[in-house]
Protein backbone atom coordinates (compact mmCIF):
# COMPACT_ATOMS: atom_id res chain seq x y z
CA UNK A 1 0.00 0.00 0.00
CA UNK A 2 2.64 2.48 1.09
CA UNK A 3 4.90 1.26 -1.64
CA UNK A 4 2.19 2.03 -4.21
CA UNK A 5 1.72 5.53 -2.84
CA UNK A 6 5.46 6.08 -2.91
CA UNK A 7 5.68 5.06 -6.56
CA UNK A 8 2.70 7.18 -7.47
CA UNK A 9 4.28 10.22 -5.91
CA UNK A 10 7.59 9.55 -7.60
CA UNK A 11 5.87 9.07 -10.92
CA UNK A 12 3.96 12.36 -10.55
CA UNK A 13 7.21 14.09 -9.69
CA UNK A 14 9.08 12.72 -12.68
CA UNK A 15 6.20 13.57 -15.01
CA UNK A 16 6.22 17.11 -13.64
CA UNK A 17 9.96 17.54 -14.14
CA UNK A 18 9.82 16.18 -17.68
CA UNK A 19 6.86 18.42 -18.53
CA UNK A 20 8.50 21.61 -17.32
CA UNK A 21 11.71 20.73 -19.17
CA UNK A 22 9.52 20.13 -22.20
CA UNK A 23 7.99 23.59 -21.76
CA UNK A 24 11.41 25.23 -21.78
CA UNK A 25 12.40 23.21 -24.80
CA UNK A 26 9.16 24.22 -26.54
CA UNK A 27 10.04 27.89 -26.12
CA UNK A 28 13.62 27.42 -27.29
CA UNK A 29 12.56 25.46 -30.38
CA UNK A 30 10.31 28.30 -31.55
CA UNK A 31 13.10 30.81 -30.99
CA UNK A 32 15.44 28.69 -33.07
CA UNK A 33 12.81 28.16 -35.74
CA UNK A 34 12.12 31.92 -36.09
CA UNK A 35 15.71 33.15 -35.89
CA UNK A 36 16.86 30.40 -38.27
CA UNK A 37 14.33 31.36 -40.93
CA UNK A 38 15.07 35.05 -40.41
CA UNK A 39 18.83 34.64 -40.78
CA UNK A 40 18.54 32.35 -43.79
CA UNK A 41 16.13 34.53 -45.75
CA UNK A 42 17.48 37.81 -44.43
CA UNK A 43 21.10 37.22 -45.35
CA UNK A 44 20.05 36.08 -48.80
CA UNK A 45 18.55 39.55 -49.25
CA UNK A 46 21.54 41.47 -47.89
CA UNK A 47 23.46 43.53 -50.43
CA UNK A 48 24.90 47.04 -50.62
CA UNK A 49 21.98 48.18 -52.79
CA UNK A 50 19.64 47.42 -49.90
CA UNK A 51 21.05 50.51 -48.18
CA UNK A 52 21.71 52.73 -51.18
CA UNK A 53 18.65 52.43 -53.38
CA UNK A 54 15.02 53.37 -52.75
CA UNK A 55 12.09 50.94 -52.82
CA UNK A 56 11.50 49.73 -56.38
CA UNK A 57 8.32 49.10 -58.35
CA UNK A 58 7.66 45.36 -58.68
CA UNK A 59 9.99 43.63 -61.11
CA UNK A 60 12.97 45.98 -60.92
CA UNK A 61 15.95 46.13 -58.65
CA UNK A 62 16.08 48.38 -55.61
CA UNK A 63 16.68 48.64 -51.91
CA UNK A 64 15.16 50.06 -48.79
CA UNK A 65 17.13 53.30 -48.37
CA UNK A 66 14.10 55.61 -48.18
CA UNK A 67 12.35 53.30 -45.70
CA UNK A 68 15.45 53.12 -43.51
CA UNK A 69 15.81 56.91 -43.58
CA UNK A 70 12.11 57.38 -42.83
CA UNK A 71 12.24 55.00 -39.88
CA UNK A 72 15.34 56.65 -38.45
CA UNK A 73 13.88 60.17 -38.80
CA UNK A 74 10.53 59.29 -37.27
CA UNK A 75 12.11 57.34 -34.39
CA UNK A 76 14.45 60.26 -33.73
CA UNK A 77 11.63 62.80 -33.55
CA UNK A 78 9.55 60.41 -31.41
CA UNK A 79 12.39 60.04 -28.91
CA UNK A 80 13.10 63.79 -28.84
CA UNK A 81 9.43 64.51 -28.15
CA UNK A 82 8.68 61.57 -25.87
CA UNK A 83 11.75 61.38 -23.66
CA UNK A 84 11.43 64.73 -21.85
CA UNK A 85 7.74 64.18 -21.11
CA UNK A 86 8.42 60.65 -19.90
CA UNK A 87 11.44 61.76 -17.87
CA UNK A 88 9.56 64.54 -16.09
CA UNK A 89 6.46 62.45 -15.47
CA UNK A 90 8.61 59.64 -14.04
CA UNK A 91 10.41 62.17 -11.87
CA UNK A 92 7.09 63.51 -10.63
CA UNK A 93 6.02 60.01 -9.62
CA UNK A 94 9.26 59.16 -7.85
CA UNK A 95 10.29 62.49 -6.33
CA UNK A 96 7.30 64.72 -5.81
CA UNK A 97 4.21 62.64 -5.19
CA UNK A 98 5.28 59.15 -4.37
CA UNK A 99 2.16 58.17 -2.47
CA UNK A 100 -0.33 60.83 -3.58
CA UNK A 101 -3.69 60.10 -5.12
CA UNK A 102 -2.78 61.77 -8.39
CA UNK A 103 0.41 59.71 -8.57
CA UNK A 104 -1.61 56.55 -8.09
CA UNK A 105 -3.90 57.46 -10.98
CA UNK A 106 -1.03 58.50 -13.25
CA UNK A 107 0.85 55.29 -12.49
CA UNK A 108 -2.24 53.20 -13.21
CA UNK A 109 -3.04 54.98 -16.47
CA UNK A 110 0.60 54.82 -17.52
CA UNK A 111 0.73 51.06 -17.01
CA UNK A 112 -2.42 50.69 -19.09
CA UNK A 113 -0.93 52.84 -21.87
CA UNK A 114 2.23 50.75 -21.66
CA UNK A 115 0.45 47.61 -22.77
CA UNK A 116 -2.49 49.09 -24.69
CA UNK A 117 -2.71 47.91 -28.31
CA UNK A 118 -0.48 50.08 -30.48
CA UNK A 119 -3.02 50.16 -33.28
CA UNK A 120 -5.22 52.28 -31.00
CA UNK A 121 -2.40 54.85 -30.87
CA UNK A 122 -2.53 55.00 -34.64
CA UNK A 123 -6.29 55.62 -34.64
CA UNK A 124 -5.88 58.32 -31.99
CA UNK A 125 -3.24 60.25 -33.93
CA UNK A 126 -5.23 59.76 -37.14
CA UNK A 127 -8.24 61.40 -35.49
CA UNK A 128 -6.44 64.35 -33.93
CA UNK A 129 -3.68 65.06 -36.47
CA UNK A 130 -4.25 63.43 -39.84
CA UNK A 131 -7.90 64.46 -40.08
CA UNK A 132 -7.08 68.02 -38.96
CA UNK A 133 -4.15 68.42 -41.34
CA UNK A 134 -6.01 66.72 -44.12
CA UNK A 135 -3.16 64.45 -45.16
CA UNK A 136 -0.87 61.71 -43.84
CA UNK A 137 2.57 62.84 -42.75
CA UNK A 138 5.87 61.85 -41.20
CA UNK A 139 5.14 64.19 -38.27
CA UNK A 140 1.95 62.29 -37.48
CA UNK A 141 3.91 59.03 -37.61
CA UNK A 142 6.51 60.45 -35.22
CA UNK A 143 3.84 61.59 -32.78
CA UNK A 144 2.15 58.20 -32.72
CA UNK A 145 5.53 56.65 -31.93
CA UNK A 146 6.10 59.30 -29.24
CA UNK A 147 2.86 58.22 -27.58
CA UNK A 148 4.41 54.74 -27.32
CA UNK A 149 7.76 56.07 -26.06
CA UNK A 150 6.30 58.08 -23.16
CA UNK A 151 4.93 55.25 -20.96
CA UNK A 152 8.11 53.18 -21.40
CA UNK A 153 10.31 56.07 -20.28
CA UNK A 154 7.96 56.97 -17.40
CA UNK A 155 8.08 53.44 -16.05
CA UNK A 156 11.85 52.96 -16.23
CA UNK A 157 12.59 56.48 -14.95
CA UNK A 158 10.39 55.98 -11.92
CA UNK A 159 11.86 52.54 -11.19
CA UNK A 160 15.41 53.80 -11.52
CA UNK A 161 14.85 56.89 -9.37
CA UNK A 162 13.33 54.74 -6.65
CA UNK A 163 16.58 52.75 -6.55
CA UNK A 164 18.54 55.88 -5.64
CA UNK A 165 19.16 55.68 -1.87
CA UNK A 166 17.38 58.34 0.17
CA UNK A 167 20.60 59.10 2.01
CA UNK A 168 21.91 60.81 -1.14
CA UNK A 169 18.86 63.09 -1.33
CA UNK A 170 18.99 63.88 2.38
CA UNK A 171 22.71 64.64 2.27
CA UNK A 172 22.22 67.06 -0.62
CA UNK A 173 19.25 68.69 1.06
CA UNK A 174 21.22 69.02 4.27
CA UNK A 175 23.87 70.96 2.38
CA UNK A 176 21.17 73.45 1.56
CA UNK A 177 20.40 72.44 -2.00
CA UNK A 178 16.86 73.23 -3.15
CA UNK A 179 14.75 70.30 -4.31
CA UNK A 180 15.01 70.95 -8.05
CA UNK A 181 18.79 71.17 -7.71
CA UNK A 182 18.88 67.90 -5.77
CA UNK A 183 16.89 66.18 -8.50
CA UNK A 184 18.89 67.68 -11.33
CA UNK A 185 22.38 67.12 -10.06
CA UNK A 186 22.06 64.25 -7.60
CA UNK A 187 19.24 61.82 -8.28
CA UNK A 188 19.20 62.12 -12.08
CA UNK A 189 22.95 61.69 -12.12
CA UNK A 190 22.82 58.65 -9.86
CA UNK A 191 20.12 57.07 -12.02
CA UNK A 192 21.59 58.13 -15.37
CA UNK A 193 22.52 54.67 -16.67
CA UNK A 194 19.09 53.35 -15.79
CA UNK A 195 17.30 56.21 -17.52
CA UNK A 196 19.39 55.77 -20.67
CA UNK A 197 18.49 52.08 -20.55
CA UNK A 198 14.84 53.08 -20.56
CA UNK A 199 15.28 55.31 -23.58
CA UNK A 200 17.12 52.54 -25.43
CA UNK A 201 14.34 50.10 -24.64
CA UNK A 202 11.82 52.64 -25.91
CA UNK A 203 13.75 52.98 -29.19
CA UNK A 204 13.86 49.19 -29.48
CA UNK A 205 10.13 49.09 -28.93
CA UNK A 206 9.23 51.67 -31.59
CA UNK A 207 11.65 50.50 -34.25
CA UNK A 208 9.51 47.42 -34.77
CA UNK A 209 6.14 49.15 -34.44
CA UNK A 210 4.05 48.91 -37.56
CA UNK A 211 0.41 49.28 -36.62
CA UNK A 212 0.49 52.95 -35.56
CA UNK A 213 2.37 53.97 -38.71
CA UNK A 214 -0.09 52.47 -41.18
CA UNK A 215 -2.56 55.31 -40.93
CA UNK A 216 -0.34 58.14 -39.78
CA UNK A 217 2.81 58.07 -41.92
CA UNK A 218 1.10 55.79 -44.47
CA UNK A 219 4.23 55.00 -46.49
CA UNK A 220 5.51 56.40 -49.74
CA UNK A 221 6.93 54.65 -52.77
CA UNK A 222 8.71 57.83 -53.86
CA UNK A 223 12.07 58.43 -52.19
CA UNK A 224 10.67 61.39 -50.27
CA UNK A 225 12.25 62.61 -47.05
CA UNK A 226 9.68 65.35 -46.45
CA UNK A 227 8.35 64.93 -42.92
CA UNK A 228 5.27 66.92 -43.87
CA UNK A 229 4.24 64.35 -46.48
CA UNK A 230 3.56 60.62 -46.34
CA UNK A 231 6.86 58.89 -45.66
CA UNK A 232 8.09 55.31 -45.98
CA UNK A 233 9.16 53.32 -42.92
CA UNK A 234 10.78 49.93 -42.64
CA UNK A 235 7.96 48.09 -40.82
CA UNK A 236 5.26 49.49 -43.10
CA UNK A 237 7.29 48.57 -46.19
CA UNK A 238 7.75 45.03 -44.87
CA UNK A 239 4.01 44.77 -44.31
CA UNK A 240 3.19 45.99 -47.80
CA UNK A 241 5.90 43.97 -49.57
CA UNK A 242 5.34 40.71 -47.71
CA UNK A 243 1.64 40.67 -48.54
CA UNK A 244 2.31 41.42 -52.21
CA UNK A 245 2.48 38.65 -54.79
CA UNK A 246 5.96 39.66 -56.07
CA UNK A 247 8.95 37.46 -55.33
CA UNK A 248 11.56 40.26 -55.34
CA UNK A 249 9.42 42.31 -52.95
CA UNK A 250 9.35 39.32 -50.59
CA UNK A 251 13.16 39.22 -50.65
CA UNK A 252 13.34 42.91 -49.73
CA UNK A 253 10.82 42.34 -46.93
CA UNK A 254 13.05 39.62 -45.45
CA UNK A 255 16.06 41.94 -45.71
CA UNK A 256 14.12 44.63 -43.84
CA UNK A 257 12.96 42.10 -41.26
CA UNK A 258 16.55 41.10 -40.52
CA UNK A 259 17.58 44.76 -40.21
CA UNK A 260 14.79 45.52 -37.73
CA UNK A 261 15.39 42.43 -35.62
CA UNK A 262 19.10 43.14 -35.58
CA UNK A 263 18.48 46.71 -34.43
CA UNK A 264 15.97 45.74 -31.76
CA UNK A 265 17.99 42.88 -30.33
CA UNK A 266 21.20 44.95 -30.51
CA UNK A 267 19.59 47.79 -28.55
CA UNK A 268 18.23 45.35 -25.96
CA UNK A 269 21.68 43.84 -25.47
CA UNK A 270 23.26 47.28 -24.98
CA UNK A 271 20.48 48.21 -22.55
CA UNK A 272 21.07 45.01 -20.60
CA UNK A 273 24.83 45.60 -20.45
CA UNK A 274 24.26 49.12 -19.14
CA UNK A 275 21.89 47.80 -16.52
CA UNK A 276 24.34 45.16 -15.34
CA UNK A 277 27.15 47.68 -15.22
CA UNK A 278 24.97 49.79 -12.94
CA UNK A 279 24.38 46.91 -10.56
CA UNK A 280 28.00 45.90 -10.01
CA UNK B 1 7.10 71.07 -14.98
CA UNK B 2 7.16 67.54 -13.63
CA UNK B 3 3.51 67.85 -12.67
CA UNK B 4 2.66 69.05 -16.17
CA UNK B 5 4.39 66.03 -17.68
CA UNK B 6 2.51 63.71 -15.33
CA UNK B 7 -0.73 65.37 -16.34
CA UNK B 8 0.28 64.95 -20.01
CA UNK B 9 0.10 61.19 -19.48
CA UNK B 10 -3.48 61.57 -18.28
CA UNK B 11 -4.31 63.93 -21.14
CA UNK B 12 -3.08 61.38 -23.69
CA UNK B 13 -5.23 58.71 -22.10
CA UNK B 14 -8.28 60.96 -22.04
CA UNK B 15 -7.54 62.08 -25.58
CA UNK B 16 -7.47 58.51 -26.83
CA UNK B 17 -10.89 57.77 -25.35
CA UNK B 18 -12.44 61.05 -26.48
CA UNK B 19 -11.13 60.88 -30.02
CA UNK B 20 -12.27 57.29 -30.43
CA UNK B 21 -15.70 58.17 -29.03
CA UNK B 22 -16.12 61.12 -31.38
CA UNK B 23 -14.81 59.14 -34.33
CA UNK B 24 -17.20 56.27 -33.75
CA UNK B 25 -20.32 58.43 -33.29
CA UNK B 26 -21.54 58.17 -36.93
CA UNK B 27 -21.30 54.37 -36.86
CA UNK B 28 -23.01 54.22 -33.50
CA UNK B 29 -25.84 56.43 -34.75
CA UNK B 30 -26.27 54.26 -37.82
CA UNK B 31 -26.15 50.82 -36.23
CA UNK B 32 -26.73 51.29 -32.49
CA UNK B 33 -25.99 48.28 -30.34
CA UNK B 34 -26.85 45.99 -33.26
CA UNK B 35 -23.27 46.70 -34.37
CA UNK B 36 -22.07 44.28 -31.72
CA UNK B 37 -24.19 41.34 -32.87
CA UNK B 38 -24.34 41.86 -36.63
CA UNK B 39 -22.31 39.65 -38.93
CA UNK B 40 -22.68 41.92 -41.94
CA UNK B 41 -19.57 43.44 -43.49
CA UNK B 42 -20.38 45.02 -46.79
CA UNK B 43 -18.44 48.14 -47.80
CA UNK B 44 -20.46 48.48 -51.00
CA UNK B 45 -23.76 48.67 -49.14
CA UNK B 46 -22.37 50.57 -46.17
CA UNK B 47 -23.52 47.93 -43.71
CA UNK B 48 -21.15 46.86 -40.95
CA UNK B 49 -21.21 44.55 -37.94
CA UNK B 50 -18.54 43.71 -35.42
CA UNK B 51 -19.37 40.14 -34.44
CA UNK B 52 -16.90 38.23 -36.68
CA UNK B 53 -14.07 40.52 -35.61
CA UNK B 54 -14.95 40.26 -31.91
CA UNK B 55 -15.28 36.48 -32.27
CA UNK B 56 -11.89 36.24 -33.98
CA UNK B 57 -10.18 38.39 -31.36
CA UNK B 58 -11.60 36.34 -28.50
CA UNK B 59 -11.01 32.92 -30.07
CA UNK B 60 -7.40 33.61 -31.08
CA UNK B 61 -6.69 34.97 -27.59
CA UNK B 62 -8.29 31.96 -25.91
CA UNK B 63 -6.26 29.55 -28.05
CA UNK B 64 -3.13 31.54 -27.23
CA UNK B 65 -3.86 31.47 -23.51
CA UNK B 66 -4.67 27.74 -23.48
CA UNK B 67 -1.26 27.00 -24.94
CA UNK B 68 0.87 29.72 -23.39
CA UNK B 69 -0.39 29.53 -19.82
CA UNK B 70 0.71 25.97 -18.96
CA UNK B 71 3.88 26.24 -21.03
CA UNK B 72 4.78 29.67 -19.61
CA UNK B 73 4.30 28.52 -16.05
CA UNK B 74 6.27 25.36 -16.85
CA UNK B 75 9.16 27.45 -18.15
CA UNK B 76 9.07 29.64 -15.05
CA UNK B 77 9.12 26.60 -12.76
CA UNK B 78 11.94 25.07 -14.76
CA UNK B 79 14.00 28.25 -14.54
CA UNK B 80 13.45 28.90 -10.82
CA UNK B 81 13.74 25.42 -9.37
CA UNK B 82 14.87 22.74 -11.77
CA UNK B 83 17.37 24.19 -14.20
CA UNK B 84 21.07 23.55 -13.54
CA UNK B 85 22.59 26.86 -12.42
CA UNK B 86 24.99 27.50 -15.32
CA UNK B 87 22.16 27.07 -17.84
CA UNK B 88 19.73 29.31 -15.99
CA UNK B 89 20.91 32.65 -17.35
CA UNK B 90 21.32 31.67 -21.02
CA UNK B 91 17.93 29.94 -21.18
CA UNK B 92 16.29 32.84 -19.36
CA UNK B 93 17.76 35.32 -21.83
CA UNK B 94 16.74 33.16 -24.78
CA UNK B 95 13.13 33.09 -23.63
CA UNK B 96 13.23 36.86 -23.12
CA UNK B 97 14.50 37.22 -26.68
CA UNK B 98 11.13 35.90 -27.83
CA UNK B 99 9.57 38.99 -26.25
CA UNK B 100 12.07 41.26 -27.98
CA UNK B 101 11.28 40.13 -31.52
CA UNK B 102 8.95 42.71 -33.12
CA UNK B 103 5.50 41.46 -33.95
CA UNK B 104 5.89 42.11 -37.67
CA UNK B 105 8.69 39.54 -37.68
CA UNK B 106 6.32 36.96 -36.21
CA UNK B 107 3.93 37.96 -38.98
CA UNK B 108 6.31 37.54 -41.90
CA UNK B 109 7.69 34.32 -40.42
CA UNK B 110 4.19 33.01 -39.81
CA UNK B 111 3.11 33.76 -43.35
CA UNK B 112 6.12 32.46 -45.27
CA UNK B 113 7.59 29.75 -43.05
CA UNK B 114 5.20 28.55 -40.41
CA UNK B 115 1.86 28.51 -42.25
CA UNK B 116 3.06 26.32 -45.16
CA UNK B 117 4.77 23.93 -42.73
CA UNK B 118 1.73 23.82 -40.47
CA UNK B 119 -0.59 23.27 -43.43
CA UNK B 120 1.37 20.29 -44.65
CA UNK B 121 2.43 18.58 -41.45
CA UNK B 122 -0.27 19.39 -38.92
CA UNK B 123 -3.50 20.58 -40.48
CA UNK B 124 -3.68 17.94 -43.22
CA UNK B 125 -3.21 14.92 -40.94
CA UNK B 126 -5.45 16.41 -38.22
CA UNK B 127 -8.31 17.04 -40.62
CA UNK B 128 -8.02 13.52 -42.06
CA UNK B 129 -7.66 11.90 -38.67
CA UNK B 130 -10.61 13.66 -37.04
CA UNK B 131 -12.94 13.69 -40.05
CA UNK B 132 -15.38 11.23 -38.50
CA UNK B 133 -15.22 12.36 -34.87
CA UNK B 134 -18.42 14.31 -34.03
CA UNK B 135 -17.46 17.65 -32.43
CA UNK B 136 -13.73 17.70 -33.14
CA UNK B 137 -14.40 16.87 -36.79
CA UNK B 138 -16.22 20.19 -37.22
CA UNK B 139 -13.85 22.17 -35.05
CA UNK B 140 -10.82 20.97 -36.98
CA UNK B 141 -12.48 20.34 -40.33
CA UNK B 142 -12.52 21.99 -43.72
CA UNK B 143 -9.63 22.52 -46.06
CA UNK B 144 -6.06 22.98 -44.83
CA UNK B 145 -5.33 26.63 -45.70
CA UNK B 146 -2.30 27.04 -43.48
CA UNK B 147 -3.47 30.50 -42.50
CA UNK B 148 -6.52 30.83 -40.27
CA UNK B 149 -7.80 31.40 -36.77
CA UNK B 150 -5.87 28.52 -35.20
CA UNK B 151 -2.54 29.52 -36.77
CA UNK B 152 -3.04 33.07 -35.49
CA UNK B 153 -3.76 31.77 -31.98
CA UNK B 154 -0.69 29.55 -32.07
CA UNK B 155 1.63 32.38 -33.10
CA UNK B 156 0.07 34.64 -30.46
CA UNK B 157 0.82 31.97 -27.87
CA UNK B 158 4.52 32.05 -28.78
CA UNK B 159 4.49 35.85 -28.50
CA UNK B 160 2.92 35.99 -25.03
CA UNK B 161 4.87 33.03 -23.65
CA UNK B 162 7.77 35.19 -22.41
CA UNK B 163 5.40 37.60 -20.61
CA UNK B 164 3.74 34.81 -18.67
CA UNK B 165 6.99 33.12 -17.79
CA UNK B 166 8.66 36.40 -16.76
CA UNK B 167 5.87 37.41 -14.38
CA UNK B 168 5.52 33.89 -12.98
CA UNK B 169 9.26 33.75 -12.42
CA UNK B 170 9.21 37.04 -10.56
CA UNK B 171 6.41 36.00 -8.26
CA UNK B 172 7.84 32.51 -7.69
CA UNK B 173 10.98 34.19 -6.43
CA UNK B 174 8.93 35.95 -3.74
CA UNK B 175 8.03 32.61 -2.13
CA UNK B 176 10.01 32.58 1.13
CA UNK B 177 12.55 29.78 1.09
CA UNK B 178 11.49 28.84 4.64
CA UNK B 179 8.16 27.65 3.22
CA UNK B 180 9.86 25.52 0.60
CA UNK B 181 12.42 24.13 3.02
CA UNK B 182 9.72 23.22 5.51
CA UNK B 183 7.79 21.28 2.86
CA UNK B 184 10.87 19.49 1.64
CA UNK B 185 11.63 18.70 5.26
CA UNK B 186 8.25 16.99 5.57
CA UNK B 187 9.28 14.77 2.67
CA UNK B 188 7.36 16.43 -0.14
CA UNK B 189 8.54 15.93 -3.73
CA UNK B 190 9.44 18.88 -5.99
CA UNK B 191 6.07 18.54 -7.69
CA UNK B 192 4.19 18.67 -4.41
CA UNK B 193 6.17 21.65 -3.16
CA UNK B 194 5.51 23.52 -6.38
CA UNK B 195 1.85 22.58 -6.82
CA UNK B 196 0.67 22.69 -3.23
CA UNK B 197 2.90 25.34 -1.69
CA UNK B 198 4.52 27.72 -4.19
CA UNK B 199 1.75 28.15 -6.75
CA UNK B 200 -1.04 28.69 -4.21
CA UNK B 201 1.24 31.18 -2.46
CA UNK B 202 1.58 33.34 -5.57
CA UNK B 203 -1.75 32.63 -7.21
CA UNK B 204 -2.75 36.28 -7.50
CA UNK B 205 0.52 37.18 -9.15
CA UNK B 206 0.28 34.38 -11.69
CA UNK B 207 -3.30 35.29 -12.57
CA UNK B 208 -2.28 38.95 -12.85
CA UNK B 209 0.56 38.01 -15.19
CA UNK B 210 -1.78 35.89 -17.27
CA UNK B 211 -4.22 38.80 -17.60
CA UNK B 212 -1.37 41.08 -18.67
CA UNK B 213 -0.47 38.56 -21.37
CA UNK B 214 -4.13 38.27 -22.37
CA UNK B 215 -4.24 42.05 -22.82
CA UNK B 216 -1.30 41.78 -25.21
CA UNK B 217 -2.89 38.92 -27.12
CA UNK B 218 -6.16 40.77 -27.57
CA UNK B 219 -4.55 43.85 -29.03
CA UNK B 220 -1.79 42.23 -31.06
CA UNK B 221 -2.08 43.44 -34.61
CA UNK B 222 0.63 42.73 -37.11
CA UNK B 223 1.32 39.07 -36.45
CA UNK B 224 -2.38 38.29 -36.53
CA UNK B 225 -3.05 40.34 -39.64
CA UNK B 226 -0.51 38.31 -41.60
CA UNK B 227 -1.85 34.87 -40.77
CA UNK B 228 -5.53 35.07 -39.89
CA UNK B 229 -6.81 35.18 -43.46
CA UNK B 230 -9.07 38.23 -43.20
CA UNK B 231 -12.44 36.68 -43.89
CA UNK B 232 -15.45 38.44 -42.36
CA UNK B 233 -17.32 35.37 -41.30
CA UNK B 234 -17.58 33.04 -38.36
CA UNK B 235 -16.55 29.62 -39.58
CA UNK B 236 -17.25 26.49 -37.51
CA UNK B 237 -13.72 25.23 -38.15
CA UNK B 238 -10.79 26.75 -36.29
CA UNK B 239 -8.57 26.07 -39.31
CA UNK B 240 -10.70 28.33 -41.52
CA UNK B 241 -9.68 31.94 -42.19
CA UNK B 242 -11.27 34.52 -39.94
CA UNK B 243 -10.50 38.04 -38.83
CA UNK B 244 -9.91 39.98 -35.64
CA UNK B 245 -10.60 43.54 -34.57
CA UNK B 246 -7.02 44.67 -34.94
CA UNK B 247 -6.52 42.83 -38.25
CA UNK B 248 -9.65 44.40 -39.71
CA UNK B 249 -8.52 47.89 -38.76
CA UNK B 250 -4.97 47.38 -40.02
CA UNK B 251 -6.10 45.96 -43.33
CA UNK B 252 -8.99 48.17 -44.22
CA UNK B 253 -8.51 51.55 -42.58
CA UNK B 254 -6.63 53.22 -45.41
CA UNK B 255 -8.97 51.67 -47.96
CA UNK B 256 -12.16 52.76 -46.23
CA UNK B 257 -14.04 54.75 -48.86
CA UNK B 258 -17.08 56.10 -47.03
CA UNK B 259 -17.21 58.08 -43.77
CA UNK B 260 -19.42 55.38 -42.27
CA UNK B 261 -16.83 52.72 -43.15
CA UNK B 262 -14.07 54.69 -41.40
CA UNK B 263 -16.31 55.35 -38.44
CA UNK B 264 -17.20 51.65 -38.12
CA UNK B 265 -13.50 50.81 -38.02
CA UNK B 266 -12.92 53.42 -35.34
CA UNK B 267 -15.81 51.97 -33.33
CA UNK B 268 -14.06 48.58 -33.61
CA UNK B 269 -10.95 50.29 -32.22
CA UNK B 270 -12.97 51.70 -29.36
CA UNK B 271 -14.33 48.22 -28.58
CA UNK B 272 -10.82 46.82 -28.58
CA UNK B 273 -9.64 49.59 -26.28
CA UNK B 274 -12.50 48.99 -23.85
CA UNK B 275 -11.90 45.21 -23.76
CA UNK B 276 -8.15 45.53 -23.26
CA UNK B 277 -8.64 48.30 -20.70
CA UNK B 278 -10.81 46.04 -18.56
CA UNK B 279 -8.37 43.13 -18.81
CA UNK B 280 -5.28 45.27 -18.17
CA UNK B 281 -6.90 47.14 -15.29
CA UNK B 282 -7.78 43.84 -13.61
CA UNK B 283 -4.21 42.66 -14.17
CA UNK B 284 -2.75 45.84 -12.61
CA UNK B 285 -4.96 45.58 -9.56
CA UNK B 286 -4.05 41.92 -9.01
CA UNK B 287 -0.32 42.54 -9.39
CA UNK B 288 -0.56 45.54 -7.03
CA UNK B 289 -2.28 43.40 -4.44
CA UNK B 290 0.45 40.80 -4.82
CA UNK B 291 3.11 43.45 -4.32
CA UNK B 292 1.47 44.75 -1.18
CA UNK B 293 1.10 41.33 0.40
CA UNK B 294 4.76 40.61 -0.32
CA UNK B 295 5.92 42.50 2.74
CA UNK B 296 3.52 40.79 5.12
CA UNK B 297 4.81 37.22 5.21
Amino acid sequence: MNQALYFRRRLANITFIVLSMGAALFGLIWLGFILGALLKNGFAAMSPTLFTQPTPPPGSAGGLSNAIAGSVMMSLVAVVVGTPIGLFAGTYLAEYARHGKLAFVVRFVNDILLSAPSIITGLFIYEIIVVRMGHFSGWAGSLSLAVIVIPVVVRTTENMLLLVPNGLREAAAALGAPKNFVIKSVTWKAARAGIITGVLLAIARISGETAPLLFTALGNTQPSLDMNAPIASLPAVIFQFALSPYEDWHTLAWGGALLITGTVLGLSVIARLLENQKRT
Amino acid sequence: MALAAALAVLVIFGGVITSLLIGSMPAFKAFGFGFLTSQAWSPTRDNFGALPAIYGTLVTSIIAMLIALPVGIGIAIFLTDLCPRPLRRPIGIAIELLAGIPSIIYGIWGLFVFAPWFQEHVEGPTIDGLANVPVLGTLFGGAPFGIGTFTAGLILSIMILPFISAVTRDVLETVPSVLKEASYGLGATSWEVMWKVCLPFCQTGVVGGAMLALGRALGETMAVTFVIGNAHKIAPSLFAPGTSISATIANEFTEATTPLYTSSLIELGLLLFVITFIVLAAAQLMLKRMERSKGKV
